[in-house]
């Protein structure tokens, strides 16, 4: 190699240098990037239209607007904003992420290559139907698998997310209710433990909510909900397995028990992606379950959201299903619009998104299903299950466990190893970050003193694991060891250091405005 | 299995660090009768990625891509001509494989974009404040309500007649469900109604779409003014955000809460999802919105910095309490929008909004002149024309000569006789002179 004489070794003694700073504010790869309206440059823009043909406007009388106070930049300039902006996150793609309950994992890009084919991203949602013929069939096939999957013999396709699907599943037991001149039941049962959208849902959806307390054991006993059980009881929404990362043993008890009552099984899906081939949560005595295609089926999590949030429904609840859904009719698929058009027996509770459901998210998730195929989402579901006991056997001598014995997908610590230390979970989770790795759930479920809540999913590799392992490790064993002030200044390397989010809720600036002048 | 990065020797050194014999001894939760040991039956197995490309390719191969032919459909989803450069930042994984910003330190970039996406916002409605957005401007609409009877406590809103079906159908299932009374107004292709009429002293709001679904455009200041009177709130819905770019904002005429579907800003047709909602109000009503808000705050080495904030309004603290059971919405969406808006700037904005308008009028005379009747005296870039006989077999008997030649107010005003031969005709930049011509022939040809 020709060096022309310059040095090739750095420099030991320099290169020790403190933390000078610099003149522009960067770091080097990470940039100080201002807001769009403050990179403003009047009379730029980053399109070029054609020209606007000469005729009189036609708004009705209205004075077309002047001055909207966009700010004017270029192609360049927005490419190296948002590249810059995009370098300040974290995602799945950088680095582990074991968000717990989120189910952060691979993303695969043929599912993006897929959903962007003109035949399924450049089609118009009033299209004549035999326009669209194999969009009907995509939501049909996937349809058929999300109802094979899980046993049921209906799903509702067009909830956006799933708190959305919580309340589609709601409002179905609700027309249920309705329509066996049972409206009086307005209780709502709903664990402790539970995901804070279930309760909110449920007031949504204007019922009453009722908490059912956790065991010692992190779970639901059948004894608990038969004490909550009446007359005036609509349902239970009981996440399966629970948000402490455990399966629920006596579910099929209380779902026995709950509809003795006359009251209906509402499940949580969040966590279906523990038990995808394993467990039929028909078998488990289920009336309603969202799925969350942006977690079990890994559309992408895009800064939070889009989702998508099938709900299957037993044959209790599948008259109710919302408009639209698809059919097969003579002809080819069909879909079916209004009350007007409804087979025999179909009572739709009415109508719940504009359009028809998250198609995009439809040709992802079908594509990752495909991609999986059978065997594959049995052997997934395993492997996130495995994965997270690995990371429980591996760190439970060190941390603190609240519940014994094997998790699912997610393993779930407290705060008690930390007793005494300085540290809280929050600063632990602050210090993961310095470490490279996006922190876990934490301080949910709430039934958990400083809850540590881990879901590796099954695309970390063991290598990955062991890495975080020993990386939490150095991190508990540092708490242990009383060096408090290695948390409580984390984290130390990312763009910003911890925020001051009382300030920002104090006296909410929730846009940019124009400086005085 | 590609993504699957465990080999069975990982597996089985695993299973010996647990001191599990097996991975179904994990199950043993699992009540033994719902614990099945076999992949289940009659679904395939795994495929590689050509193969499952083939299959999907050809579901794609028997749809009509909207910009494969002649387009004029619109009525809540319009296909507009977004920048090369959007889809390329989008997949940048650091955006696309993230969640909601819950550990600020780490996800500076979505904070920052939702942070001027939400200044966006506001600007081109008019408003002082806009969340993170909401699914869909359908269910933005349904939320606006709920709020409005939150900020006045009172229980009835007044829906007009040209608002969106679906903006209808979802709000009165999600409001139907809280006892709300809503009024809606009757459908008037010629866009005469007297909402003012309608307002009482329960009345919470007032919700009308500009323009409307049949694409008339009012000024809506004295409808406000209506409203302001019987202290009840104005909600203006938007369904063409582009529109904001000429017509007056909602916010200049008097709108309490602004929502929209953002699609036609950044985001494909996607036959009809995911879209985003936008949502807007007055900066007195802040604590009663719904949904996500980023805030500007300092870290600790006293430097601006972006959070989540006013949280208390939310499902994860609140529950059952809080103003909206929303979690995950459209963040990706948004960033389309944003970054797309971003690229068009206050020239680019103001400036397509002019185009979309111009060519609309071109084609409202190209087929005035060819003798088929206008109804919009005003307009954006929708308006509403009269055929001759059933408006859906025409479109139908269109679709198989490949010119998708609008929506018909059928598909959403079902079984109304008086509707039956109105098409709603939609124009954007991406009409040519060539789709014109060739939607004048249909239709004059036709008539």
């Amino acid at each position: 190699m020709n060096t022309q004489g310059r040095k090739t070794t750095p420099d030991v003694e320099s290169a020790a240098a403190t933390d000078v700073g610099t003149y522009t504010g960067n770091r080097a790869l990470v940039h100080e990037e201002p807001l769009i309206f403050e990179l403003d440059n009047p009379g730029v823009t980053g399109v070029d239209l054609e020209a606007v043909p000469a005729v009189a406007s036609r708004l009705g009388g209205l004075k077309a607007r002047e001055g909207v106070g966009l700010p004017g930049l270029s192609e360049p300039t927005v490419v190296r904003h948002y590249t810059r902006l995009s370098q300040k996150n974290l995602g799945i793609d950088s680095t582990m992420y074991p968000l717990g309950s989120c189910t952060m994992k691979h993303n695969p890009r043929l599912n993006e290559k897929l959903a962007r084919l003109p035949g399924f991203g450049d089609i118009h949602p009033m299209q004549p139907q035999s326009t669209v013929q194999g969009a009907l069939e995509l939501i049909d096939q996937l349809a058929h698998w999300l109802k094979t999957l899980t046993g049921m013999p209906a799903v509702a396709m067009s909830p956006a997310a799933g708190a959305h699907g919580e309340l589609c599943g709601l409002m179905a037991i609700r027309a249920a209710l309705q329509a066996r001149g049972e409206a009086g039941r307005t209780r709502v049962l709903v664990p402790e433990s539970a995901h804070g959208t279930n309760p909110a849902t449920a007031a949504f959806c204007g019922f009453t909510v009722d908490a059912i307390p956790a065991e010692a054991n992190g779970r639901v006993s059948v004894e608990a909900v038969k004490a909550k059980l009446g007359p005036d009881v609509a349902c239970i929404m009981l996440t399966n397995p629970n948000t402490c990362g455990l399966f629920e043993p006596q579910v099929k008890e209380i779902a026995d028990a709950v509809h003795a009552a006359g009251g209906y099984f509402y499940c949580d899906g969040a966590n279906y992606n523990a038990i995808v081939g394993r467990v039929r949560p028909a078998d488990l005595g289920v009336d309603a379950m969202h799925i969350n295609l942006h977690k079990t089926f890994s559309t992408p999590h895009g800064g939070g959201g889009p989702g998508s949030g099938p709900v299957v429904l037993s044959d209790a609840l599948a008259p109710y299903a919302p408009l639209p859904y698809v059919v097969h009719g003579a002809d080819g698929f069909r879909l079916v619009e209004h009350e007007g058009e409804v087979e025999q027996g179909a009572q739709p509770f009415g109508r719940l998104k504009a359009f028809h459901g998250q198609m995009g998210m439809f040709v992802r998730a079908l594509a990752y299903i495909m991609s999986h195929g059978a065997d594959g989402l049995r052997q997934a579901s395993s492997d996130a299950v495995l994965n997270a006991n690995y990371l429980k056997a591996r760190l439970q001598d060190l941390m603190s466990v609240p519940f014994d014995g094997y998790c699912m997908h997610e393993a779930l610590f407290d705060d008690r190893f930390l007793k005494d230390t300085g540290v809280t979970t929050l600063d632990f989770a602050k210090a993961m970050i310095d470490e490279g790795f996006h922190p876990m759930t934490m301080y949910f479920p709430l039934v958990v003193h400083g809850a540590f809540l881990i879901e590796p999913t099954e695309t970390e590799s063991k290598a990955t694991l062991d890495q975080f392992v020993g990386a939490m490790r150095h991190l508990a064993g540092k708490a242990k060891a009383g060096d408090a002030a290695h948390f409580l200044a984390a984290p130390r390397y990312t763009p910003r250091r911890r925020l001051d989010e009382t300030a920002a809720a104090r006296k909410p600036v929730l846009r940019w405005t124009p400086p005085a002048a | 299995m590609r993504y699957l990065p465990l080999t069975e020797a990982d597996r089985q050194e695993m299973l010996a660090a647990i001191g599990a014999p097996s991975v179904d001894a994990l199950f043993g939760d699992v009540p033994a009768a719902a614990h099945l040991t076999q992949p289940i039956a009659g679904l395939a197995p795994h495929q590689g990625e050509l193969q499952v490309e083939r299959a999907l390719s050809r579901l794609a191969a028997r749809n009509v891509p909207a910009g494969s032919c002649p387009s004029f459909l619109g009525a809540g989803a319009y296909r507009h001509h977004v920048p090369a450069s959007v889809d390329q930042l989008l997949t940048r994984g650091e955006f696309l494989t993230s969640y909601t910003p819950y550990q600020p330190e780490v996800t500076q970039g979505t904070l920052q974009y939702l942070f001027e996406f939400q200044t966006q916002v506001a600007l081109i409605t008019g408003m002082d404040v806009a969340n993170a957005s909401m699914y869909d401007g359908a269910t933005a609409c349904a939320e606006a309500v709920l709020m409005a009877n939150r900020v006045t406590r009172r229980n009835r809103a007044v829906l007009s007649g040209g608002l969106h079906p679906h903006y209808r159908d979802v709000t009165a299932t999600t409001t139907g469900v809280l006892g709300v009374d809503l009024v809606t107004l009757p459908a008037d292709p010629k866009g005469i109604e007297d909402l003012a009429a309608a307002i009482d002293d329960k009345t919470s709001c007032v919700v009308v779409q500009n323009p409307t679904l049949f694409g008339h455009v009012a000024d809506l200041t004295p409808l406000a003014e209506a409203c302001h009177a019987k202290g009840a709130l104005l909600v203006v819905v938007v369904t063409e955000v582009v529109s904001l770019g000429m017509m007056p904002s909602p916010g200049s005429m008097g709108a309490d809460i602004v929502v929209a579907e953002g699609q036609s800003i950044g985001n494909g047709l996607n036959f009809g999802g995911p879209y985003l909602g936008l949502f807007a109000t007055r900066d007195k009503f802040v604590r009663q919105m719904p949904g996500r808000l980023c805030g500007e705050t300092v870290d600790a080495d006293g430097r601006r910095g972006f959070v989540l904030t006013l949280s208390t309004r939310e499902q994860h603290i609140r529950r059952e309490k809080a103003t909206s059971n929303i979690c995950t919405n459209s963040g990706l969406c948004a960033l389309a929008f944003t970054m797309h808006l971003s690229l068009l700037g206050e020239l680019g904005f103001t400036g397509l909004a002019r185009l979309n308008h111009a060519k609309a009028v071109q084609l409202a005379d190209k087929l005035a002149a060819a003798g088929v009747t206008v109804l919009n005296q005003g307009f954006f870039n929708e308006f509403t024309v009269q055929v001759k006989g059933d408006a859906a077999a025409l479109v139908d008997t269109l679709a198989a000569e490949l010119i998708l030649a609008g929506v018909p107010i059928s598909r959403l005003h079902p079984g109304q006789v008086a509707l039956a031969d109105l098409l709603l005709v939609a124009v954007t930049e991406t009409t040519t002179e060539d789709d014109m011509d060739a939607l004048v022939q249909a239709l004059g040809g036709k008539q």
